[in-house]
């Protein structure tokens, strides 16, 4: 039991790489085998980090069942791996969406074998992410989840994947870049990449004292957090940097746009409170009302333009834009009033919020899937009237829109609701435009219901259009259960973020 | 007596060559099975020497030394460090596989395997020289090929020989200024010379440049794409692989380790050079159209980190500097093994008429993808443990000089990226629709073994980074401790 829990990290981290190597030596035609065998590799991770859920100690300080192994001495850089709630509750998301995802893509039969193993890497990529200590490996693995997400877009996507993916990747690694260089000098200066570490010496810092550049630190710890904040806004995506989104989402195969929208985006959000605030707290306080200006244009125009979508991926990709922007103003808020009561509502709003959006948008996109796989469109015009053919799917449909457009009693109004009553008092008038936006939320989800489920009836789907089935309701279901169950009692997830929250800032 | 390793390293192609030339050449099969066996073996041996290789100890090991010539102060004295030990094994790993991706060759295979070998045992020599004479003897062994394959396909490009030439000539010189006072070509010996500081700036650009220019340095950089393209696919594997390494090598040697005082003068010009090399070379790479130009010009800009990192003449720099001649030798060696595959079945490299080769090729696919992260300098491969210290050593020396040469970065992404896709995805052209025959079993050995050893690198670098560590050390104790 000792052995377990020393390792427990390590087990979620790696498990999924382990399994995409047993899955390379499995039967090439065998794609049921390889089906089950990947889905059930998946459960391993997601049945680990619910242990590790039930053993954490949500009163505890501090990064729990840490594990610390020479990695690159030359360069002082450790594979250190650790979980607070912030970064429990992402694992948590993480290991729960892929199994689901990988569910929702039993119906793929090209290369089956290839696209069960990139998922696995993926998931640990981006696990990697969310557990790392340090601040190298936490390059090494945000840098590393974009080969699987690539091959992902670029091979099973749609017609127009080879320009989205490729925008995709060098959208990413371009904004990586500033992030990497400013990695490398918060390194050569300080000579190690322990995070811990680090956040005590570099806010502090008052001279570089390993670079021979002839002006100020201010100036230095402004561009750095710039190339911090840049790389990770990207990520989010934070308007108007968001632009690769709707590409990517659309072309992107359904389980891609499930983890894409369900946990990478999250890796941006998760990069601001993991690294931005704690390393330039001036920084942020600062700059927080750019950020906040950023969040609510993000908010007010990708409502806008989830409005005017026909696609209806489209629509539910700029969705995203406008809910992570909740996530972002929520950060903003929390880092100009650093230490207030404001500020840690804002904080435990923004990070349930994006749990919250994790559920929902992977949700959405895997349901926009579904109607695609049936009629082969995803023009909302083509569609309508729908709801008397398919109406278990359009309970779900509706169930899912309805936490997304952030109903009382699921879970999207509570993170909602933490948020604006964090930012509130701190941003008056950016919060007020927000909850602005949040009127054309609304407007959207509304739009996208009608526009599929109502109306008058396109006589084209009669007798073509399937009811959804067993398996699609299955990944539905813990989604679903999840979203009424944070609805109606949101603490059993609070008290974790809530405690990492108070810990860290 | 100790086991003479070094020397059987360096004279078993050099024996093989002959034994393979007695060989009947109708008895093709058996002129491949003992180039094979004579590889494994120097395989095995480089192996054997890599991880014996003392790392607490450090300094030169495996030493041996005979008179060769005394009375001129000449002799034969072989040796590794934790600079060279890398390369040694970095020789003997793209030697095996070249012979492995070669064995389908049937024009002449024992006059190929013959040539080849000889070019190994000079690659081989350089590596371990530690004597001044001897490593220009198998430097010109090494290099002689080369001159040939410039002199028959390379006309056009008569400007960059003059200049390969010229500089091996003003080295020449050198080497006898710098042997002039002390009589000796002993460079464990010259490395204690302390020669006067104006004597060192004086000659240590040629001493470099004479040698940098086989490692691709601008703006001598254009020979070595013309020269990899003329190639067959196994002398293309290495030249970009093992001869550029040479190059960098032989400059760090006898340029920073003889003269460091030189060395310290001229780095900012050659950090200069290096940056032009890194952003230059990416972005020539990205609008060239054939395969291996491509591979050709990326060479050029990852030997440019190469010469970044020895410029920085700091530890980390350095570190970086000598993981990625190994990284980058494996890397390179697997490019242009994939391209080889690739145009023995399409008969072309034009990347506009290729297309949709992973499926009947998944394996090189994969490979050249491998190849292709590493390239990008993607973490989890050992592209990624060479230059990240690089850039955090130029950091300490000129932070501006890294941040431009992290455009590179981006640049090799995209073009690395669209090159995999349009060779390998997509659909295939209507002409080689069934007409692209399987790999041969040798050449998935050769592909595996090499991906393989580029992401164990990625994800251990403490099974390469101890050596070049205490390599380094050594240079920078030559160096005054900086």
């Amino acid at each position: 039991m000792d052995y377990i829990n020393n390792h427990i990290l390590t087990a979620i981290l790696l498990f999924p790489v382990l399994a995409a190597l047993i899955i390379l030596f499995l039967p090439k035609d065998d794609n049921k085998l390889v089906r089950w065998s990947a889905f059930i590799a998946s459960l391993v991770p997601f049945a680990l980090s619910l242990l590790l859920w039930v053993k954490f100690d949500s009163t505890a300080v501090g990064f729990q069942f840490t594990e610390k192994y020479v990695w690159y001495a030359a360069i002082n850089s450790s594979f250190f791996i650790g979980v607070d709630g912030l970064s429990l509750t992402m694992v948590l998301l993480t290991t729960l969406l892929t199994p689901l995802a990988i569910l929702a893509s039993f119906k793929i039969e090209d290369r089956v074998k290839a696209f069960m193993m990139l998922f696995l890497f993926l998931e640990t990529g981006m696990l990697g992410v969310f557990l790392s200590l340090d601040l190298l490996i936490f390059f090494v693995f945000w840098e590393i989840g974009l080969v699987p997400m690539y091959f992902l877009i670029n091979q099973w996507g749609s017609a127009n994947r080879n320009y989205a993916s490729l925008k995709f990747l060098i959208y990413t690694m371009a904004g990586s870049l500033g992030l990497l260089l400013a990695i490398q000098m918060l390194g050569v200066n300080f000579g190690t990449y322990d995070l811990q570490e680090l956040f005590k010496l570099w806010p502090a810092a008052s001279q570089l004292t390993n670079i021979p550049m002839g002006i100020s630190i201010e100036t230095v710890k402004t561009v750095a957090f710039w190339a911090f904040v840049i790389a990770f806004a990207i990520k989010v995506p934070v308007w108007p940097f968001h632009t690769w989104l709707p590409d990517a989402h659309t072309e992107a195969p359904t389980a891609g746009s499930m983890i894409l929208a369900g946990v990478l985006l999250k890796l941006g959000a998760y990069g601001f409170l993991r690294l931005v605030l704690p390393l330039y707290p001036q920084e942020s306080a600062k700059y927080a009302g750019v950020l906040a200006f950023l969040a609510v244009m993000a908010i007010v125009f990708g409502a806008f333009s989830a409005y005017g979508q026909k696609d209806f991926k489209r629509l539910v990709a700029y969705s995203s834009i406008n809910h992570m922007g909740f996530v972002l103003l929520g950060i903003a808020a929390a880092a100009k009033s650093m230490g207030t009561l404001d500020a840690n509502i804002a904080l435990n709003g923004a990070i349930l919020q994006m749990f919250n959006h994790g559920l929902s948008a992977a949700g959405m996109f895997f349901l926009v899937g579904v109607i695609y796989e049936r009629t082969h469109t995803r023009n909302l015009d083509e569609m309508g009237g729908l709801f008397p053919l398919v109406p278990i799917y359009g309970g779900i449909l509706i169930f899912t829109s309805m936490a997304s457009l952030g109903l009382p009693g699921l879970n999207g109004f509570i993170s909602e609701f933490l948020v604006v009553r964090g930012a509130f008092p701190v941003m008056t008038v950016y919060t007020s435009i927000a909850m602005l936006g949040l009127l054309f939320t609304g407007a959207y989800i509304l739009k996208g219901i009608k526009n599929v489920l109502h109306g008058p009836l396109n006589e084209r789907w009669v007798g073509h259009l399937t009811e959804i089935n067993t398996r699609e309701i299955l990944v539905m279901v813990p989604l679903m259960a999840l979203i009424l169950v944070i609805g109606i009692w949101p603490s059993w997830i609070l008290v974790v973020i809530n405690n990492a929250v108070m810990a860290l800032f | 007596m100790q086991f003479p390793i070094l020397s059987v390293i360096v004279f078993t192609p050099m024996a093989a060559s002959l034994l393979i030339l007695l060989i009947n050449p109708e008895r093709k099969n058996e002129i491949r099975v003992a180039a094979l066996c004579a590889s494994i073996l120097d395989l095995i041996l480089s192996i054997w020497v890599y991880f014996s290789y003392d790392k607490l100890a450090a300094g030169y090991q495996f030493i041996e030394k005979y008179n060769w010539m005394p009375s001129f102060g000449i002799g034969y004295q072989v040796g590794v460090d934790g600079l060279s030990a890398p390369l040694v094994l970095l020789t003997g790993i793209v030697m095996f596989t070249g012979v492995l991706i070669s064995w389908g060759i049937d024009d002449r295979p024992r006059e190929f395997f013959a040539f080849l070998f000889i070019l190994a045992s000079g690659v081989f020599g350089v590596f371990v020289a530690l004597d001044l004479f001897q490593l220009f003897f198998f430097y010109e062994i090494a290099v002689f090929p080369m001159y040939l394959l410039i002199a028959i396909w390379g006309w056009i490009k008569t400007r960059e020989y003059a200049a390969m030439k010229l500089t091996l000539y003003l080295f020449i010189g050198s080497v006898i200024s710098l042997v002039g006072a002390l009589k000796t070509f002993d460079m464990l010996v010259l490395q204690q010379a302390n020669f006067s500081p104006e004597f060192q700036i004086l000659w240590f650009p040629f001493v470099f440049l004479g040698f940098a220019v086989l490692g691709g340095i601008f703006p001598f950089h254009n020979w070595s794409p013309d020269g990899h393209v003329a190639a067959p696919t196994a002398v293309s594997m290495f030249h970009a692989g093992v001869l550029m390494k040479l190059g960098a090598f032989a400059a760090l040697r006898v340029g920073i380790m003889l003269l460091p005082l030189g060395a310290k003068h001229w780095a900012p010009w050659i950090m200069g050079l290096a940056l032009v090399n890194v952003v230059y070379g990416a972005f020539i790479a990205m609008v060239q159209t054939d395969l291996k130009y491509v591979i050709g010009f990326s060479s050029v800009s990852h030997m440019g980190l190469v010469m970044l990192g020895f410029s920085t003449l700091t530890e980390q720099g350095m570190i970086g500097a000598g993981v990625q001649m190994f990284s980058h030798g494996v890397m390179t060696a697997l490019l242009f093994a994939a391209v080889g595959m690739v145009y023995d079945r399409a008969h072309t490299r034009e990347i506009s008429k290729l297309g949709g080769m992973a499926k009947p090729l998944p394996l090189v696919a994969i490979a050249f993808i491998v190849a292709g992260l590493v390239s990008m300098g993607m973490p989890g491969f050992s592209g990624f443990v060479a230059e990240f210290p690089i850039f955090m050593g130029t950091w300490q020396v000129k932070p501006w000089v890294a941040i431009l040469a992290s455009i590179s970065i981006v640049i090799t992404a995209s073009y690395i990226m669209l090159v995999i896709r349009r060779t390998f995805f997509g659909e295939v052209p209507a002409e080689f629709e069934g007409h692209i025959g399987p790999v041969r079993p040798t050449d998935k050995v050769a592909l595996v073994f090499l991906s393989g050893i580029m992401v164990i690198i990625g994800i251990f670098p403490s099974i390469m980074v101890p050596w070049v560590q205490t390599g380094v050390r050594n240079v920078l104790s030559l160096l005054g401790g900086a």
